[in-house]
């Protein structure tokens, strides 16, 4: 069972230092470095605007003539913001520049697509083959850029992992690119930033940041489990990986959860590598067992919130686009979430 | 004889008081930490819990008005103790309940007790 932190919504707004000050990457350290930079100028400027006002209430009258001269109008008027403005201008733009530049050669590249109210993320390789399909949660090695190659299959999503990089929108019909770097490992979480409609504040994500070694491991197995052919009849899930708890034994069935997985028309919209579950509206959950999180970033991954998510999910994120399966029973609800938990 | 059926009387009141390890041993610190276990697991994938704004699913009953329920699932005495090994392992306090054991330890169990009986307490 995954004992991890409920949401991945609460992991990118919530903590301290807030997660917007506390970047861990090079990307989001430039976007925090002009962020305290614009900081203090708002500061120095209200600073500056307050005293000049005092001066003009109350100080000397010669003071008073200065200030009210064409000199200070050219001068804290024009030239002052024209050089300050500019100067952010350039920074900005090159940092922007900076986020969104184009693949160069070893970063490696994950397919991002927002769906109302979900993240659609895919493994690319090399040549931009699907080789991974994953859905909310997003998996990153060590000290090694990342682009994310972000799309929308409806409306105007937008991608932000405060502790990773700057916020990119997700725009139909269009392909926006965003860098991302972790310098250290852990879980940072991630959010929508764009209003989507009804359960927009509840489309969320988790990041996951491995040393590098274990990241290809990590995706080389994956790779492998996602190209498993086809296979009649078998339960699907990694060889070994169904674990009875034995204080409960036998009582939930992993391979009974699949006929009724199948039976009920799950595999109408979630796809489980190698069985003949292949639908693509909704997330592929041939990984589902070993997921951060439930329902995109927002519950903990274990029995209970698995069965609760099957039940009833219109209760606990209201207008997403899966019913709630209330007509199973509760025995069927366990043996299909035992299923659910092989699937790692 | 009066007398007799008086003393029998008592003992029938005496006969219904809650067990030994009663309420009111439980502390506002404990329901504290309870309901920070309670948000972290996420009960409230299944259950309407009062205090808790989010989720509050429909798959398992609600529990308002929980501390004034007689039976916890309608089937073990509604005490602290039990309640604490019903929210850690439901099948094994209860064979049979559709609850599944929860990712919590039986101290972190015993604050979820704390909090499921003092939110009610006005």
């Amino acid at each position: 069972m995954n004992k991890g932190a409920a949401s991945g919504i609460m992991e990118a707004l919530w903590g301290w230092p807030p997660p917007v000050f506390d970047p861990a990457g090079p990307y989001a350290s430039s976007v925090t470095t002009l962020a305290w930079v614009l900081l203090a100028l708002g500061v120095a400027v209200t600073g500056i605007v307050i005293a000049a006002l005092y001066v003009a209430i109350k100080g000397p009258e010669r003071w008073r003539k200065k200030l009210g001269g064409e000199k200070a109008v050219w001068i804290g008027g024009i030239a002052f913001p024209a050089v300050v403005l500019t100067g952010l201008l350039i920074w900005g733009l090159a940092l922007t520049a900076s986020l969104t530049e184009p693949i160069r050669g070893r970063e490696a590249r994950v397919r991002v697509t927002g769906e109302m109210w979900w993240f659609r993320v895919e493994y690319l390789d090399p040549a931009g083959r699907v080789i991974v399909r994953d859905a909310n949660e997003l998996h990153l090695p060590l000290d090694r850029p990342v682009v994310l190659e972000l799309r929308s299959a409806d409306v105007v999503h937008s991608i932000w992992i405060p502790h990773l990089s700057g916020k990119m929108d997700m725009v139909p019909g269009r392909i926006n690119q965003l860098r991302v770097e972790a310098s250290r490992t852990g879980r940072f979480g991630g959010v929508c930033a764009e209003y989507c409609g009804g359960p927009h504040a509840l489309m969320g994500f988790v990041t996951q940041v491995h040393e590098a070694a274990d990241y290809d491991r990590w995706l080389a197995a994956r790779a492998a489990r996602q190209a498993q052919p086809v296979a009649a009849g078998a339960t699907p899930g990694r060889p070994g990986a169904v674990v009875r708890d034995p204080a409960e034994p036998q009582r939930y069935d992993p391979a009974l959860g699949w006929t009724l997985f199948r039976d009920t028309g799950c595999a109408a919209c979630h796809r489980i590598a190698g069985t003949e579950a292949n639908g693509l509206a909704g997330p592929d959950l041939t990984h589902v067992g070993s997921r951060l999180s439930l329902g995109a970033g927002i519950l903990p991954n274990h029995r209970g919130t698995m069965i609760g998510w099957i039940a009833d999910s219109q209760s606990i994120k209201p207008g997403n686009r899966m019913p709630s399966y209330d007509r199973l029973s509760a025995e069927e609800l366990g043996h299909i979430a035992a299923f659910l938990e092989a699937q790692k | 004889m009066q007398q007799v059926a008086v003393a029998a009387a008592l003992l029938t009141v005496v006969a219904c008081k809650p067990p030994p390890d009663d309420r009111t041993s439980l502390s506002a610190d404990a329901a504290e930490r309870g309901k920070a276990v309670i948000e972290r697991v996420s009960c409230g994938s299944c259950h309407a819990i009062p205090g808790i704004d989010w989720p509050r699913g429909g798959a398992a009953p609600s529990l308002e008005d929980f501390d004034d329920v007689g039976l916890i699932a309608g089937a073990l005495p509604n005490t602290p103790g039990n309640l604490a090994a019903f929210v850690r392992d439901a099948p094994a306090a209860k064979p049979g309940s559709t609850m599944p054991p929860m990712p919590i330890t039986a101290a972190e169990a015993e604050d979820v007790a704390a909090y499921l009986y003092g939110m009610n307490d006005e």
